[in-house]
């Protein structure tokens, strides 16, 4: 069945059995994803959540084809990963928007680099800065805008190519907690507008339960799957008091128990280190 | 206005009450204070400086004959602007050596932005031929002139050779080294939005080398003059190098001196344009704070 291209049920990204070693400027190899298995359906919003450095971030690099699994499989949807596809959206966690290029030329990158004619690209990017709220900002330069506005300028710049796997590495670690929580809302409408299947990247722990649909949890380098949660908070969600409310806490503290064994354990490795 | 500023011992501190306004004006009067300082102080520097020299050189305490003195180098100036040296006028030496360091600053830069770019884009060339550009980098450039009169002739050529070795390897090794400063994540970025491998050189990486490659122009260019020159001592009939070498012939050391007077206005006149032109290019990076106490 997995050879039938696009069959829809296949998830929009499944690991499998997934190692990943890298090798150390002295030829030793260190392992960073061990036996790794994820699958994410269509649409569905999965965070992972795991210590710092445990192996994130490579995650997200083996699903868009900049980095390959030393072996295991990584399919997206439903095909094995080959190159980078063009379905697939990346917000950073560092500043990635290009300084010399002011916001509206910033936003057409991806439509112009995908061969759409100047016009369109152009019309695209003023809808999707209106929908971020910076219709009046088009020909700002990056520096001269807040942290929230740069990420505004990066969630357009990757929603615009009309994604149907979004990648978010720590998008809004940077960013202070005010401000965070209003990206948070300015993403959950986003995505519902488009249902892209999203993998988010964090290591704040309500971040995650506050947008997805699934947590996993991630342990210590080498990196394996700890445990799968469910997140059973309808949507639409309101952000601002959600994390107030019992059933948020519940499940808090029902994750932090398996989080903090290897938050506690990572921290003890890198002291020893 | 005097009463305004409390504290005087570095930092200043405004008495409460004090207007936005007048805290406004303060700051500009400050500033404007502190610039007219400045010019006075680089003044008076130049002056005790010159009339050292002239002093010194009109009681004998230096030998004048061979280091002149400032008023024997601007009279010779003025005379080598209006009659110009018994070959040519003043300008046309120096249209010939700017002939010569403009062209050699052109293909030096152009060449150099072009291999610098593409072997920071090809790792495999850039470790194959890595040695071989150090080995030709220890060459001291000016050894080459000979050869390069040799090879050709005592006219533009050699000349143009010489200014191009000297901004070549120059502006070759900051453009290498801008490609590889290239931010990661926004390489990445740009690859998954779409951006071909000519794209991305294209749009983001000799984008993120510019400030490397202008730096390197804004040093290259007074090796472009250096490289005419010597070309100019070893071998030439027109040119401001020409004009040094015949008047150290005849011991005419102020006139040496003018011809230096000539070229450092010459280079700091491309040092502005330059700069004017990457301010134009540059628009994108955050202005330089104005520190109102510096």
């Amino acid at each position: 069945m997995s050879d039938s291209p696009q069959s829809d049920a296949s998830p929009a990204i499944e690991l499998i059995n997934v190692n990943r070693r890298f090798l150390s400027p002295e030829g030793k190899s260190f392992a960073t994803l061990n036996e790794f298995n994820i699958s994410v359906a269509r649409g569905e919003f999965v965070a992972l959540v795991g210590p710092t450095g445990c192996g994130k971030s490579t995650t997200l690099n083996l699903i868009t084809g900049l980095g390959k699994p030393s072996s295991g499989e990584v399919r997206v949807m439903g095909q094995p990963v080959n190159g980078i596809d063009p379905r697939i959206g990346f917000v950073f966690q560092a500043d990635a928007l290009f300084p010399w290029r002011t916001v509206i030329d910033n936003v057409v990158a991806g439509p112009l680099f995908r061969g759409k004619s100047k016009a369109d690209a152009y019309a695209a990017a003023r809808d999707w800065l209106k929908r971020v709220g910076l219709d009046k900002f088009e020909q700002h330069f990056p520096h001269q805008l807040s942290g929230g506005m740069r990420k505004r300028v990066a969630l357009a710049q990757t929603f615009i190519n009309g994604p149907e796997i979004l990648l978010m590495d720590e998008p809004f670690s940077a960013l202070d907690a005010q401000t965070r929580v209003l990206m948070h809302e300015e993403l959950l409408k986003l995505w519902s507008t488009t249902k892209a299947a999203v993998v988010f990247v964090t290591h704040d722990l309500e971040e995650a339960i506050a947008l997805a649909d699934k947590v996993y949890v991630l342990t210590a380098r080498p990196a394996t799957v700890k445990a799968v949660h469910t997140i059973d908070i309808p949507r639409p969600r309101v952000l601002a008091d959600l994390r107030y409310q019992p059933n948020f806490i519940e499940i808090s503290k029902r994750i932090w128990q398996d989080l903090r064994e290897e938050v506690q354990f990572g921290a003890d490795a890198s002291e020893a280190a | 206005m005097s009463n305004i500023a409390i504290g005087n011992g570095g930092a200043i501190v405004y008495a409460p009450g004090t207007s936005d306004a007048e805290i406004e004006a303060a700051a500009v009067a400050a500033a404007l204070r502190h610039r007219r300082l400045v010019i006075t102080w680089r003044l008076v520097i130049l002056a005790v400086l010159l009339g050292t020299w002239e002093v010194f050189a009109r009681t004998g305490i230096i030998d004048s004959f061979f280091y002149s003195y400032p008023s024997a180098i601007a009279a010779r100036l003025y005379e080598l602007i209006t009659e110009g040296t018994d070959e040519a006028p003043l300008w046309y030496h120096l249209y010939i050596t700017m002939e010569e360091a403009l062209i050699g600053f052109l293909f030096g830069s152009v060449f150099g932005v072009l291999f610098g770019v593409a072997l920071g884009r090809n790792k495999m060339a850039s470790d194959v031929l890595s040695v071989y550009i150090k080995v030709l980098n220890a060459i001291p450039r000016v050894v080459l002139a000979p050869i390069f009169i040799l090879l050709f002739g005592f006219g533009l050529w050699s000349k143009v050779a010489l200014s191009f070795v000297m901004v070549f390897f120059v502006v070759f090794s900051n453009a290498f080294q801008g490609v590889r400063e290239a931010d990661r994540a926004m390489i990445a970025n740009a690859q998954i939005l779409g951006a071909s491998k000519w794209a991305l050189t294209r749009d983001v990486i000799i984008p993120s080398a510019m400030s490397w490659i202008f730096a390197s122009l804004h040093i290259s260019f007074g090796f472009a003059i250096v490289g005419a020159i010597v070309g100019e001592f070893i071998g030439s009939r027109y040119g401001i190098g020409f004009i040094i070498q015949t008047a150290r012939g005849v011991h005419d050391t102020a006139e040496m001196y003018a011809a230096i007077v000539i070229i450092v206005v010459v280079v700091l006149g491309a040092e502005w344009i330059m700069t004017r032109i990457e301010e134009r290019l540059a628009r994108w990076r955050p202005p330089a704070l104005n520190d109102s106490n510096g």
